[in-house]
């Protein structure tokens, strides 16, 4: 009697899983391909015009651009630095004004408000993050800017001896305090789940050690819940400020657009480099179209990596946050 | 037959306490508005502050008194965490009320059977509607839905199932790429395909731009998802001689149904309002365009863009009826996507 011969046992996947296995994979490297096209064309498109300007155009202020009769180009300048001055001041503003403010509604969401309230609260914070910006931007605009400088008004009277808020020219329409106040209340939703996401993860013993040893609920927060989120709140803040720069139809609509590098935070002369490529872009000779790519270059880059520093805290934290 | 004693609740707030906290709320409404009635300072914000500040003040020195300073600081950081979530409410109420106050006006029926074709935005508002614009965004949604869901739901795929070699750097990408802003997207598209390829205005060119920014946001919320389900549930498809293709198709997947939907109608609600990229690739057209290949389309986005920059009362008002259109639509996807959301916790 002859032995069977042992049966072959491979681990060898089938064809269908080698498709299905290549397929996924090719779905998942999707987003390096996008990514990386993105900044490829933007650079490609934009070389021109930064190597004619080089370091200047992020270190210069004007932007015009010179045309004969026939269309031909004869002088361009290309200068980005206010926008980008403008951009950080603006986002900046936003995250001074959100981070406090989310920070206690997370709080409160988390550890004082019935459970019924949590969950409407929640759904309706939540709701408002996919809001769209052009709403904030004519909201912001036609409802919130008469306040927004009515306040500046007031901490120019009482804050004015401070350099950030002094103002020699009194124009409080349009300027980068509005803009950061309309992306304040934009971020605020995104900067609250993060905190609340990392704030549910405090580690529940200790919290109820805290009580136990009996500390009152601020008690607690601080020994507990603080040292366990703060870098994960840092990392929400930071997601939030790169919101804050790329958003773009928001802060045209409120925001007084001048190429002129302004650190006032309450006069009403400002920039973005989001904002500045749709001013831009309707009337744009090809040759200033590609400077507006060179721009989104830059913005792309920027967004890029205050997100990638943003995501690194917030992992530190342990999962990552939304 | 023994009677139960209730069991003592010390903790729970007595009559006495609730009368404490009403008085002292009372109160520092009644010492704001007479602060603000009697100094200079004048308005809602100025009573607002006055009102939070004697609360919070009143409540922080009653607490300290009855249980000293640790109880004070308690008492200060509660009124301030309510604070917190008052501010942040405000402006959903607002905003909500705003639309629907101005918007109400400007929704007729006949909007909803006529383009813009024959109006500007600044004529009465008996001529013209927002139909194109209505027809364009959904076309726009649908066509960025037909590319995004599958690349998004791979991605999710090879985050979870798969959990290849760049599980790490695709998952740091896909972050990245959720803060992509919404015009390097359209700038991006303009720069790639617009200007060598097709060189016109489309909608197609829009939904490109909006595909890059929906798909983040489905490949996240899938993943997450897929991440709840059952490891059993796959070792059972393997255990019974599937391959990992038909384990992921008909167990994985399927018993993931409603979260996945869930993930396409949050992207959906991202992107639907989106408007930079939108006004650079679209064209915006003022008739319905049926076909998304040829021709400037219009969108809810641009429409509204296009009226508020018009600037007459009557545009103003079209803007703000266009805006109510839009936030319902959101509203109603984000409530479906939540309705979906729990009933897949539920289960």
């Amino acid at each position: 009697m002859a032995t069977p011969t042992p049966r072959e046992i491979s681990t060898e996947p089938r064809r269908s899983d080698k498709v299905f296995r290549s397929v996924v994979t090719a779905g998942g490297l999707s987003s390096l391909v996008i990514l990386g096209l993105i900044a490829l064309f933007l650079g490609y498109r934009g070389f021109e015009v930064l190597r004619q300007e080089g370091i200047g155009f992020i270190t210069h202020a004007d932007w015009s651009i010179t045309t004969d009769d026939a269309g031909n180009v004869t002088e361009s300048h290309f200068g980005l630095s206010a926008m980008l001055v403008g951009t950080i001041m603006c986002a900046l503003v936003a995250v001074v004004i959100a981070l406090p403010i989310s920070v206690f509604s997370a709080l409160f969401l988390n550890f004082y408000a019935p459970g019924w309230l949590k969950k409407f609260l929640v759904a309706i914070i939540d709701m408002m993050a996919a809001f769209p910006s052009i709403l904030f931007g004519i909201w912001g605009f036609l409802v919130l800017m008469p306040s927004v400088e009515y306040w500046a008004k007031l901490i120019h009277r009482y804050l004015g001896w401070i350099p950030l808020f002094d103002l020699q020219v009194p124009v409080f329409t349009r300027s980068p305090f509005v803009a950061g106040v309309v992306l304040a209340i934009m971020i605020i939703p995104i900067i609250t789940s993060v905190s609340r996401e990392v704030f549910s993860q405090a580690p529940l013993d200790r919290i109820q050690a805290a009580y136990a040893l009996g500390a009152t609920r601020w008690a607690m927060i601080k020994a507990v819940v603080i040292p366990h989120g703060r870098s994960g709140v840092i990392g929400g803040a930071m997601l939030g400020l790169g919101r804050a720069m790329g958003e773009t139809v928001a802060v045209f609509t409120v925001l007084n657009i001048v190429f002129q590098i302004n650190w006032h935070v309450l006069l009403g002369v400002g920039g973005n480099v989001a904002s500045l490529i749709i001013l831009k872009f309707g009337d744009a000779s090809p040759y200033e179209i590609k400077a507006l790519m060179a721009a989104g270059l830059v913005l792309f880059l920027l967004t890029l990596v205050v997100n990638a520093g943003a995501n690194a805290i917030v992992k530190r934290t342990g999962k990552s946050g939304r | 037959m023994s009677t139960t004693v209730q069991p003592t609740k010390p903790w729970k707030a007595s009559t006495q306490d609730r009368l404490i906290d009403f008085s002292i709320f009372a109160g520092s409404l009644l010492a704001s508005y007479l602060i603000v009635e009697v100094t200079p300072m004048k308005g809602k914000l100025a009573l607002f502050a006055v009102f939070f500040l004697v609360y919070m003040f009143l409540t922080a020195a009653l607490k300290g008194l009855q249980r000293g300073n640790a109880a004070a600081k308690d008492a200060l950081v509660n009124s301030l965490v309510a604070i917190g979530a008052i501010v942040t409410v405000i402006p959903i109420g607002s905003i909500l009320f705003t639309v629907l106050q101005k918007g109400l006006p400007g929704i007729k029926p006949s909007i909803f059977t006529h383009d813009m074709s024959m109006a500007t935005p600044t004529d009465p508002l008996t001529n013209g509607g927002l139909l194109h614009a209505i027809t364009g965004t959904l076309t726009l949604v649908a066509l960025a839905l037909v590319m995004s869901v599958p690349i998004g739901i791979l991605t999710a795929l090879y985050l979870t199932e798969i959990k290849g070699r760049f599980i790490g750097p695709i998952r740091f990408l896909v972050q990245a790429m959720s803060g992509v802003p919404s015009i390097v997207a359209g700038l991006f598209i303009l720069s790639a395909i617009l200007y060598p390829i097709t060189k016109s205005y489309s909608g197609f060119m829009g939904a490109l731009a909006l595909t890059i920014l929906m798909i983040p946001t489905i490949a996240r919320t899938s993943e997450e998802v897929l991440n709840l389900i059952p490891n059993d549930l796959r070792e059972a498809g393997v255990a019974l001689g599937g391959t990992q293709w038909r384990t992921v198709a008909m167990i994985v997947l399927p018993a993931a149904k409603s979260g996945l939907i869930t993930a396409v109608i949050l992207g959906v609600a991202r992107i639907a309002g989106e408007t930079a990229p939108i006004l650079l690739l679209t064209g915006g057209g003022d008739r319905v365009n049926p076909n998304a290949f040829n021709g400037p389309m219009g969108s809810l986005p641009y429409y509204i863009w296009k009226s508020f920059n018009a600037g007459s009362p009557e545009a103003i008002t079209r803007a703000w009826a266009g805006l109510l259109v839009l936030v319902g639509l959101v509203l109603i996807l984000f409530t479906s996507a939540r309705y979906l959301g729990s009933r897949k916790g539920a289960k």
